[in-house]
C-alpha cells in the first residue's frame, strides 16, 4: 500500500519561520520548533521546505527526486535530458541515523527548460515545468519529483520530523523562510513521497486537518488538468494554490477569501465595494471553498501565508519579533526558539496572515 | 357489462355505524362516487367512480370512510398481471392511447434509495447547525473562465447573469392550465418568501403574478403559449423546454374544455381551443438551431437573464448536455423518467427515459472531462422526494434541484394520478371554479414554506454531520456517498464507491 491507493486522513503539527528582511538563517531553528510538537506526530512522516537555500543556482529549477531503484533513475534522467538543460546533479547529502531507514535514492537536479522544446510546446515556462513534473510522477514508475521550484527545496521522509531534519542535515542550509510538518496519519503507508510538505514549483503547503470538502475540491481542480494521485488534502490544496495564483492571477489575500470565505452574514455587513468583491469571489470560485478543520502554511517565492478554516477548528498561533514572523500549531513551538516576542496572537478562523519579504531582498 | 367490464381497483368502505349522513362525501367528490338514498336515509358509493384521492376520507367528520385495495383478482399469473389484462380490455374497447398522470409508478430501481451518506467521526469534527453558521445559499449561472482587473488592480465583476437561491431547491415547471390559479399563486408566494424561484411552465404568466417576477422562471416551450417581450423580461430567468421526464420525445395537449377565459388570455389562444405543444420546437431541429433560440431570447432580454435549457433524461444525455453547454445556455435542467405530468401516454411515461441519478452522474462527469462544467449550472428533477434526495443529488454534482410532485403533495395532492380527468378534488390540477377554490393560497403557500423550511433544516443537519458548513463544498463531493447493493457498472456510472470500501 502507498499513498494514492486510499484516502488517508491525518492530524499533524506545522511550523513556519520567515525573515521579512530576507535575512538568511540556518535550518536548525525550524527543527527545534517542530521537535517541541513531537506528540502531534506519530513517526509516519515529517518534512521541511526551505526558501533561499540555492542562491548560486537561483535561476534554475531545483528538482528533488525520489527513486525506488536505478532503473527508475535512468528512465527519469533520460526524460530530463530530453526536456531540460541539466546544469548540475548530485545526491542530496544525508546522514545515516538509526531513526530513519529504508531510504530511496534521493537526487537533486538544477535544470532549465530546453529552449527549443519550450518553444515547441507553446506553453509558458512554468506551465512547461509543471507538465513535465506530472509526466514523471504519473508515467515513470518508481520516480517521484517532490520539489520543483527555484531557489527552494523540500526535504521529507518517513519518520519524526526532527529526525528527518537531522537526516537531511538541514542545519547546513541557510534560507529566509522555512516551514515544517510532522504527520499523524490514520493509516500506515510508509512511503516517502506521501510525507509532507507537498510542493509544486515554488509553492509549498504544510497542512494540519482533514478537509470535508476534499472530493468537491479534487473533482473541480482535476478539470483544469491536475491529477490528484496522492489523495491527500495537502496535495489538492497545493494544486488549488497553483491554479488560483499562477493560472488565474488571484493574490494571496484573495485566495484566503476563496479558501476560507467569510460567511454570507459577514459579507452582507461589509461596505459595498468589499461586499461585492467577496460575493464575486465566493460565487466564481465556489468549488475552491475548503470546509472542515485545517490550518495551513503556504510557502512561496518571497513570502509565506498562514490560514485557518472558517470555524478555527485547528489551533494556529502567530508570533513576531523584529523582522521575524513565526507560525505554529502551538505557541510552545514558537517560544522554544524565540521566548521574547513583540507580539503573539491566534488569528481568527478564515483570517489569512500573509508575510511578504521586502522586495529585492530574496 | 360484458367483456370490457373492469372491476374497480379500489373499494370505498363505509362504516355505517359511524356514518351520520352529513353528505360531505357526496358534495366533495367531483367524480360523484357517493350518493344519498333518500328513501332509506343512507349513503352509498360506487367504487367504479372512485379515483382514490382521499378527499372524502380526509373530510369525513366521523372517520366513517376508508379506501382499500380490492381483493378481486384474476387467476394468478406472473406474466399477465391484472393491470396488463385490464389495459388490453380498455384499448380493445376504445381503440385509444392509454393516458396517465404524475410520475412513473413502475418498479424500476430508485438509486437515491441505494446511496448512503457519510458523517464525521474522530478525525474531523461534525458541526452543529444550531450553534454554527450553516450555509445553503447557491448561485446558478455560468462562471467566467478568467478574471479581469481595472487600472487600480481591483477585480472587475465580469459575471454573466446569475440566479441567487437561499437553498438549492426550486419549484419546477407546472403550467397555468395544467394546475390551477390558486396552485400557481401558492407556488409564487412561497418562492418569494423562501428566496427561491418557481417556474411558470409553458402556459404563460397570469398578469396577477408579474409582481413575483424576481422569483419566477418563465418558460418557452414548443407551443410558445403566452410568450411575448414583457413576459420574457418579467422573470429572473428564461427556460427553454425541450423535453420533460414523464414524456420524452412527445409534446403536450391541454384540451379545449380547460381553456377558459383566463387561460385563453394568458396563453394567447382562443377560448375553447385545444392547446397543442408540438413534440419538437419547429425552429429547433438540431443543436445549432438551439443556439439561435438561446441568443434570440438573450437579445430580447438585453443579455440580463440567464437561459436554462430543460431536457428529459434520455440515453445520450451526456453528449446532449455537452452540446447544450456549448450553445450559450447558462444552465441545463435535466428531468428524470420519474418526473410528474398532468397527462402523458402511459407507455411513454412508463418506458422511456432514464433514472435522474444516472443521468446526473454521467452529465456532471462528461462536462468535467471536457473542462466545461463551469460554463453551466446543472438543475435536476424527477423525482426529488425529500431533503436526503437533495443532499445526494448535490453530492453527485447538481447545483440545484427542481421539485414538482413534492410541492403538489404539500398542497394536498394525494397522488391519485388522475390529473388528466380535470376533476382534481384538491383544487390543484383542475380549472373547475368550485374545485379550484378548495385550495386556499393563504394556506397553500404557507405549507410550501413549511415544507422547504423543514428540508433546509434537514439539509443543514446532514451537512453538519459530514463536517461541511457550506453547500458549495458538498457539490460533486461524491466521496460523501456510498452505494448499497449496486453492481460495479452502476457504481462506475454514479462515480461512487460501495459501502464498506
Amino acid at each position: 500500500m502507498r499513498e494514492g491507493m486510499f484516502r488517508n486522513p491525518s492530524g499533524c503539527a506545522i511550523s513556519g519561520i520567515i525573515s521579512k528582511s530576507g535575512k538568511r538563517f540556518s535550518g536548525e531553528r525550524i527543527i527545534k520548533s517542530i521537535a517541541v510538537m513531537h506528540e502531534r506526530s506519530n513517526g509516519l512522516g515529517g518534512g521541511f521546505t526551505a526558501y533561499g537555500i540555492y542562491p548560486e543556482y537561483k535561476d534554475f529549477y531545483a528538482f528533488h527526486i525520489f527513486y525506488d531503484d536505478n532503473m527508475a533513475k535512468k528512465e527519469c534522467e533520460t526524460f530530463l535530458e530530453k526536456h531540460f538543460d541539466i546544469i548540475n546533479l548530485s545526491r542530496i547529502p544525508t546522514r545515516k541515523i538509526p531513526e530513519i531507514t529504508d531510504e530511496p535514492l534521493i537526487w537533486r537536479y538544477f535544470v532549465s527548460p530546453l529552449p527549443t522544446k519550450l518553444a515547441a510546446s507553446q506553453l509558458d515556462e512554468r506551465e512547461y515545468v509543471v507538465r513535465c513534473v506530472f509526466r514523471i510522477n504519473t508515467a515513470i514508475k518508481g520516480a517521484y519529483v517532490f520539489s520543483s521550484g527555484k531557489n527552494m527545496g523540500v526535504f521529507k521522509a518517513v519518520g519524526f520530523p526532527e529526525d528527518v531534519g537531522r537526516f537531511y542535515k538541514l542545519e547546513e542550509y541557510e534560507g529566509y523562510c522555512f516551514t515544517a510538518h510532522g504527520r499523524y496519519p490514520t493509516n500506515t503507508p510508509g512511503w516517502w513521497g506521501g510525507a509532507h510538505p507537498f510542493a509544486l514549483l515554488d509553492y509549498s503547503v504544510v497542512h494540519n486537518g482533514e478537509i470535508s470538502s476534499y472530493d468537491a475540491n479534487r473533482r473541480a481542480i482535476e478539470m483544469y488538468g491536475y491529477k490528484c494521485t496522492l489523495l491527500t488534502d495537502t496535495e489538492v490544496i497545493a494544486y488549488m494554490i497553483d491554479y488560483l495564483h499562477r493560472r488565474i492571477g488571484l493574490n494571496f489575500d484573495e485566495i484566503c477569501h476563496v479558501f476560507a470565505a467569510p460567511f454570507w452574514s459577514t459579507i452582507e455587513g461589509k461596505p459595498k465595494q468589499e461586499r461585492e468583491e467577496l460575493k464575486f469571489l465566493r460565487n466564481v470560485f465556489a468549488s475552491q471553498l475548503i470546509t472542515g478543520p485545517f490550518s495551513i502554511i503556504v510557502g512561496f517565492e518571497g513570502g509565506m501565508m498562514a490560514l485557518n478554516d472558517r470555524l478555527k477548528l485547528r489551533s494556529m498561533v502567530v508570533g513576531e519579533k523584529d523582522d521575524m514572523v513565526y507560525v505554529a500549531s502551538e505557541e510552545a513551538a514558537i517560544r522554544v526558539i524565540q521566548s521574547d516576542l513583540d507580539k503573539v496572537w491566534s488569528p481568527m478562523g478564515g483570517e489569512g496572515v500573509i508575510i511578504n519579504v521586502e522586495e529585492g531582498k530574496y | 357489462m360484458g367483456v370490457q367490464y373492469i372491476y374497480p381497483e379500489y373499494e370505498i368502505v363505509r362504516n355505517q355505524e359511524r356514518c351520520i349522513v352529513c353528505r360531505v362525501c357526496e358534495r366533495q367528490c367531483a367524480n360523484e362516487a357517493h350518493e344519498y338514498l333518500k328513501d332509506s336515509n343512507k349513503m352509498v358509493s360506487d367504487d367504479a367512480k372512485c379515483v382514490n384521492c382521499h378527499r372524502c376520507v380526509a373530510l369525513c367528520p366521523t372517520r366513517a370512510l376508508k379506501i382499500v385495495k380490492s381483493p378481486h383478482t384474476f387467476k394468478e399469473n406472473s406474466n399477465w398481471s391484472g393491470k396488463a389484462i385490464n389495459e388490453i380490455y380498455k384499448q380493445a374497447e376504445s381503440g385509444g392511447v392509454l393516458l396517465s398522470s404524475m410520475g412513473n409508478p413502475e418498479n424500476y430501481p430508485v438509486y437515491f434509495d441505494k446511496i448512503l451518506l457519510n458523517a464525521s467521526q474522530v478525525t474531523n469534527p461534525s458541526i452543529d447547525p444550531l450553534r454554527e453558521p450553516m450555509e445553503t445559499r447557491v448561485f446558478l449561472g455560468a462562471k467566467p473562465e478568467k478574471i479581469e482587473r481595472d487600472e487600480k488592480g481591483r477585480l472587475i465583476r465580469n459575471l454573466p447573469p446569475q440566479i441567487q437561491l437561499s437553498m438549492p431547491i426550486m419549484f419546477s415547471a407546472m403550467s397555468y392550465g395544467s394546475i390551477s390559479y390558486n396552485a400557481h399563486e401558492s407556488l409564487a408566494r412561497a418562492a418569494a418568501e423562501l428566496g427561491i424561484l418557481y417556474n411558470t411552465g409553458e402556459g404563460g404568466l397570469h398578469e396577477d403574478f408579474y409582481k413575483y417576477g424576481k422569483h419566477t422562471i418563465v418558460q418557452v416551450a414548443s407551443g410558445r403559449f403566452g410568450v411575448h417581450k414583457a413576459y420574457l423580461n418579467s422573470g429572473a430567468a428564461i427556460e427553454i423546454k425541450m423535453g420533460q421526464g414523464a414524456k420524452p420525445g412527445i409534446g403536450g395537449h391541454l384540451p379545449g374544455e380547460k381553456i377558459g377565459r383566463d387561460i385563453s388570455r394568458t396563453r394567447m389562444i382562443p377560448e375553447g381551443t385545444d392547446a397543442i405543444s408540438p413534440a419538437p420546437h419547429h425552429d429547433i431541429y438540431s443543436i445549432e438551431d438551439l443556439r439561435q433560440l438561446v441568443y434570440s431570447l438573450k437579445e430580447a432580454t438585453n443579455y440580463e437573464k440567464p437561459v436554462i435549457v430543460k431536457i428529459a433524461a434520455v440515453h445520450n444525455v451526456a453528449a446532449i448536455a455537452s452540446g447544450i453547454a456549448r450553445s450559450g445556455a447558462d444552465m441545463i435542467a435535466i428531468d428524470g423518467f420519474r418526473g410528474g405530468t398532468g397527462a402523458a401516454p402511459t407507455r411513454i411515461r412508463d418506458h422511456v427515459g432514464l433514472p435522474i441519478e444516472l443521468a446526473l452522474a454521467s452529465v456532471d462527469k462528461r462536462l468535467r472531462d471536457e473542462g466545461i462544467r463551469n460554463r453551466v449550472s446543472i438543475i435536476v428533477g424527477g423525482s426529488i422526494r425529500s431533503s436526503a434526495d437533495v443532499v445526494k443529488a448535490v453530492a453527485l454534482g447538481a447545483d440545484a434541484v427542481y421539485i414538482g410532485t413534492a410541492a403538489l403533495i404539500a398542497l394536498g395532492c394525494h397522488l391519485c394520478r388522475s390529473c388528466h380527468t380535470g376533476k382534481c378534488n384538491w383544487g390543484i390540477a383542475t380549472q373547475r371554479e368550485d374545485l379550484v377554490k378548495r385550495l386556499n393560497p393563504n394556506i397553500g403557500y404557507k405549507r410550501l414554506v413549511n415544507l422547504l423550511t423543514a428540508w433546509q433544516h434537514e439539509i443543514k443537519e446532514m451537512m453538519g454531520g459530514m463536517g461541511i458548513n457550506s453547500i458549495e463544498a458538498l457539490k460533486g463531493n461524491r466521496l460523501m456517498l456510498r452505494g448499497v447493493g449496486l453492481n460495479e457498472k452502476e457504481l462506475e456510472i454514479l462515480g461512487i464507491k460501495h459501502a464498506g470500501e
